[in-house]
C-alpha cells in the first residue's frame, strides 16, 4: 500500500542521506521524495511516498524514523484530509499543425508554457501525482521528449472531517 | 569610546584551547579513565594534547583490537567505552567493532581522525568517507564542522551513547578541526529535540502486564540484555521469587539471573535447553524483559510461542512488534518497568503444575554429552571444569561459534555483567581482545577469554597488551583444529562436504605465547586440563592455554534454521 509521511528534520548536514539510507537499509521503496525549508530556521521538511506491504511494516518504518537523533517529527498523513501537490514539466512534440490541439487538452489541466521552440512546447503542470499521470498520458501520444517530476510534498488541511485511526503507537 | 569598546572585547576573548586539547579536556569532564586507540597522521594533533595532559591509553595493535576492548570494557563496567583511531584505514578498520557494539547495543564514543576540512572530497591521503560509512551501524555520527561546535557534539556524544538504547556513536574530527583554536564558548546543556527516549512506563500497561501474569497458569520471563542494561538483576530476581514465574534467557541476557537458580530453565533459542524452548512453545503468558526477539532466539516465527500473550518490555520502541506480535507493549527502562511491576499488588499466579512439568523436564533432558576418554577432551568438559575451577565468578568473554554455545550452555554465572560475547554481529576474534577491555575495567578479577582457534588468529596480535600491560587474562583455546560452527553445519545441511572448514596446519600456540613472553600451555587429556587450568587460574599472570578438544564434536540441542523451537534435534543421547 502507498502512504503518503512527512517528516520534520534538523537540518543538518546528512539528514537526507540518513532518512533515504535508513529506508534502504530496512528495505523500504521510497516512490517519491522531496525536501524543503520550513517555516522555522534550521528545520527542514521531507515528504515522502514509500509503498510498504501491511499495517506492520508501516508502523516500523514510522518508528525506525523517529529514532533517528536528527528526525523531530514523523506523520502518516495518507488518511487525512490533505493537500498534496507535485509539480511537473513535460516537453512535448508539438508541430504547428498540432498545436492548438494540445492547448485545448492542456487547459483543463491549468497547466502554462513555460518554454516554446518551433516544434517543441514545454508545460508545466501542478497537482496531486494522479493529475500529473492523467496529464502526461494525455500528451504521450504526441510525442513527450522529456518529462521531469518534483516529488510529492503535501500538508494535512487545517479541518478534519473524521479522525483517522491512529496506526502508530508513538 | 568606540576603540575602548573594542578593546575590552578582545580581553575577554579568552582562549579556550585547540580543538584537541578541548577534546582531552571533556573526556575528562566526561570520567574517562581509558581510551583505547593507535595514532596516525590525522590524530597526530590530538595525540599530541593527549601527551601533554594524559588519560591513560591502550594502545592496540591493530583497531580492531582496540575498538573490541573497548566493547569488553564497556560490557563488564557499564561505562562508555572511549575508541580513538586514525582517518581512512585506521577508521575503517573499526568498523567491524562499531556493527558488532551497534547489534549489542554497547555504548561506544568512537573518535575518529579525517583529513582536513580544506581537502575533504578529494580523494586525499588516508582520506574515507566514514560518515557514509557507519551511517547505517551506528546509532548517531557527527562531523565537526567548526570547532566551536566541538564541545557540544562531545558532550552529545557521551549522552546519546550511553542513554536510552545504548549504541556506538562515531565523531569524525578532520584535522584543521583538532588544530583550530577555540575562543571563549557557552558551554551548553545537552539539547537534542530529536531524541527524548522514554524511560517510564506507562501505569496503565504496567497494570495490565501485571494482570496477565497474576492470572496466567504458566508463565514465563524471557530476560535479555536489557536488563543488565538497566542495572536490574536483583530486581528481576526479586520478580522471578515472589511471584514464582520460571525464567529463560537470551544469549546476551545470561547472568541477569543465577545460573543454579531453581527457577532458572537455562538459554533458549537455537542451542537452548530442551527444557527453555519447549517453555516457550507452552506457555500461555510471555513476558520478555529487554530481549528483542532475534531470529537465533526464535526460530521459525509461526511456530513461537503460539499458546503466550506476549508482554514486551524494551525501551526502544523500534523492538516491539518488530518480529512477534505483541499484545502488551510496554516502552520502558527495564529496571524502571520492573520496580513498576514489583509495586503492582497482585496475587501471585498459581504456578505449581507449570513447575513441576518444567523440572520434570529438566531432569528428563537435561544438557549432555557423551564423555570419552579415548576420544580425548570434550569442550564441555572444559568449560564445566573452568566452570568448577572460578566458582561461576569469573569474567568469561568468546567469539562466536562452537565454543561460545558450550561456553553459554555451561557457563553458569553466577553474578550479572560477567558475560562478554558477540551475540548479535557474531564477531570473529571478539573475545580476546574484549577481554583485555574487561580486565582493564576490573582490574582486580578474574578474567577467563574462551576462543576458538580460528577467532583467535584473527586478533592475536594483542597479545602484545598481555605482555605489556601483564594483565592476568587467561586465554583458553578451544582448539578443535576446525571452523567448528561451520563444519557443523556443513556436516549436518551439506552432506559432510567439510569445504573450508577443517585447518590442517597451525601455528604452536605455546610457542607463540613464550615469544610474547607469557605462559603457554597445551593439554591434550583431562588430567592435564584439571592441572594446568587450575595452576593457570590462580597465578596473577596472563597465560595462553591450547586446549585440544575432539574435532567432530557437534553443539546440542540444535533447532535447525528455519524450524520452530518445538523442533529439535540432539535433545537426548541414544
Amino acid at each position: 500500500m502507498k502512504r503518503v509521511i512527512t517528516t520534520t528534520v534538523i537540518n543538518q548536514s546528512g539528514v537526507l542521506n540518513r532518512v533515504t539510507g535508513l529506508l534502504m537499509k530496512r528495505q523500504f521503496n521510497i516512490e517519491s521524495i522531496s525536501v524543503g525549508h520550513t517555516e522555522q530556521p534550521g528545520m527542514s521538511k521531507m515528504t515522502f511516498v514509500v509503498n510498504v506491504e501491511d499495517a506492520g511494516k508501516l508502523e516500523q518504518l514510522l518508528k525506525q524514523l523517529q529514532k533517528q537523533i536528527d528526525v523531530i517529527k514523523v506523520n502518516d498523513i495518507t488518511d487525512k484530509a490533505m493537500v498534496m501537490r507535485e509539480l511537473a514539466i513535460v516537453k512535448v512534440v508539438s508541430p504547428p499543425a498540432v498545436r492548438n490541439e494540445l492547448y485545448a487538452i492542456v487547459e483543463p489541466f491549468r497547466a502554462t508554457v513555460v518554454d516554446m521552440s518551433k516544434n517543441v512546447t514545454t508545460f508545466q503542470v501542478a497537482g496531486d501525482p494522479e493529475k500529473i499521470e492523467a496529464f502526461i498520458d494525455l500528451m504521450r501520444p504526441y510525442g513527450i521528449k522529456e518529462v521531469t517530476r518534483t516529488g510529492v510534498s503535501a500538508f494535512v488541511r487545517e479541518t478534519q472531517k473524521t479522525p483517522a485511526a491512529q496506526l502508530s503507537i508513538l | 569610546m568606540g576603540v575602548n569598546v573594542e578593546v575590552r572585547e578582545v580581553v575577554e576573548q579568552k582562549l579556550k584551547g585547540s580543538g584537541a586539547e578541548i577534546l582531552i579536556q571533556s573526556l575528562k569532564e566526561q570520567g574517562v579513565e581509558v581510551i583505547f586507540g593507535y595514532p596516525g597522521g590525522a590524530v597526530l594533533p590530538i595525540y599530541d594534547a593527549l601527551h601533554r595532559n594524559p588519560i591513560r591509553h591502550v594502545l592496540a595493535r591493530h583497531e580492531q583490537g582496540a575498538i573490541h576492548a573497548a566493547e569488553g570494557y564497556a560490557r563488564v563496567s557499564g561505562k562508555t567505552g572511549v575508541v580513538l583511531a586514525t582517518s581512512g584505514p585506521g577508521a575503517t578498520n573499526l568498523v567491524t567493532g562499531i556493527a558488532d557494539a551497534m547489534l549489542d547495543s554497547l555504548p561506544l564514543v568512537v573518535f575518529t581522525g579525517q583529513v582536513a576540512s580544506t581537502v575533504i572530497g578529494t580523494d586525499a591521503f588516508q582520506e574515507a568517507d566514514i560518515i557514509g560509512i557507519t551511517q547505517p551501524i551506528t546509532k548517531h555520527n557527527y562531523q565537526v564542522k567548526n570547532v566551536e561546535d566541538f564541545p557540544r557534539i562531545i558532550k552529545e556524544a557521551f549522552y546519546i551513547a550511553s542513554t536510552g538504547r545504548p549504541g556506538p556513536v562515531v565523531v569524525d574530527i578532520p584535522k584543521d578541526i583538532s588544530n583550530g583554536l577555540l575562543m571563549n564558548y557557552v558551554d551548553e546543556e545537552v539539547n537534542l529535540p530529536g531524541y527524548q527516549p522514554t524511560t517510564q512506563p506507562n501505569y496503565l500497561q504496567i497494570q495490565k502486564a501485571a494482570l496477565a501474569i497474576s492470572n496466567s497458569r504458566k508463565p514465563l520471563i524471557l530476560a535479555g540484555a536489557g536488563v543488565l542494561a538497566a542495572k536490574a538483576a536483583s530486581e528481576l530476581r526479586e520478580f522471578v521469587e515472589r511471584h514464582n514465574v520460571p525464567i529463560t534467557n537470551t544469549l546476551l541476557g545470561l547472568g541477569s539471573i543465577d545460573g543454579n537458580h531453581n527457577l532458572f530453565l537455562g538459554m533458549a533459542g537455537m542451542h537452548g535447553t530442551y527444557t527453555a524452548n519447549t517453555a516457550i512453545c507452552e506457555c500461555d503468558v510471555l513476558l520478555n524483559i529487554g530481549a528483542r526477539f532475534d531470529d537465533r532466539l526464535t526460530g521459525n516465527l509461526a511456530h513461537f510461542a503460539p499458546n503466550a500473550k506476549v508482554i514486551h518490555i524494551d525501551i526502544d520502541p523500534a523492538e516491539i512488534g518488530k518480529n512477534v506480535p505483541t499484545a502488551i507493549p510496554i516502552v520502558a527502562d527495564a529496571g524502571e518497568a520492573l520496580r513498576a511491576l514489583l509495586n503492582q499488588d497482585i496475587e501471585s499466579p498459581d504456578t505449581a503444575e507449570w513447575l513441576a512439568s518444567l523440572a520434570a523436564n529438566k531432569t528428563e533432558y537435561p544438557l549432555q554429552y557423551k564423555a570419552d576418554k579415548e576420544r580425548g577432551i570434550l569442550p564441555q568438559q572444559a568449560i564445566e571444569l573452568i566452570h568448577r575451577l572460578t566458582g561461576g565468578d569469573a569474567i568469561v568473554t568468546t567469539d562466536v561459534g562452537q565454543h561460545q554455545m558450550w561456553a553459554a550452555q555451561y557457563y553458569k554465572f553466577n553474578h550479572p555483567h560477567n558475560w562478554v560475547t558477540s551475540g548479535g554481529l557474531g564477531t570473529m576474534g571478539f573475545g580476546f581482545p574484549a577481554a583485555i577491555g574487561a580486565q582493564l575495567a576490573r582490574p582486580d578479577e578474574k578474567v577467563i577469554s574462551i576462543v576458538g582457534d580460528a577467532g583467535f588468529q584473527m586478533t592475536l596480535q594483542e597479545l602484545s597488551l598481555l605482555q605489556e600491560l601483564r594483565l592476568p587474562v587467561k586465554v583458553v583455546i578451544m582448539n578443535n583444529q576446525s571452523l567448528g560452527m561451520v563444519r557443523q553445519w556443513q556436516e549436518t545441511f551439506y552432506e559432510e562436504r567439510y569445504s573450508q572448514s577443517l585447518i590442517h596446519v597451525q601455528p604452536d600456540f605455546v610457542k607463540m605465547a613464550e615469544a610474547y613472553d607469557i605462559a603457554g600451555y597445551k593439554v591434550e587429556t583431562m588430567e592435564q586440563a584439571e592441572a594446568v587450568f587450575k595452576e593457570a587460574f590462580e597465578s596473577n599472570e596472563p597465560c595462553l592455554i591450547d586446549c585440544r578438544t575432539v574435532q567432530m564434536e557437534n553443539v546440542y540441542p540444535m533447532v535447525a534454521p528455519g524450524k520452530g523451537l518445538n523442533e529439535m534435534i540432539g535433545v537426548k543421547n541414544e
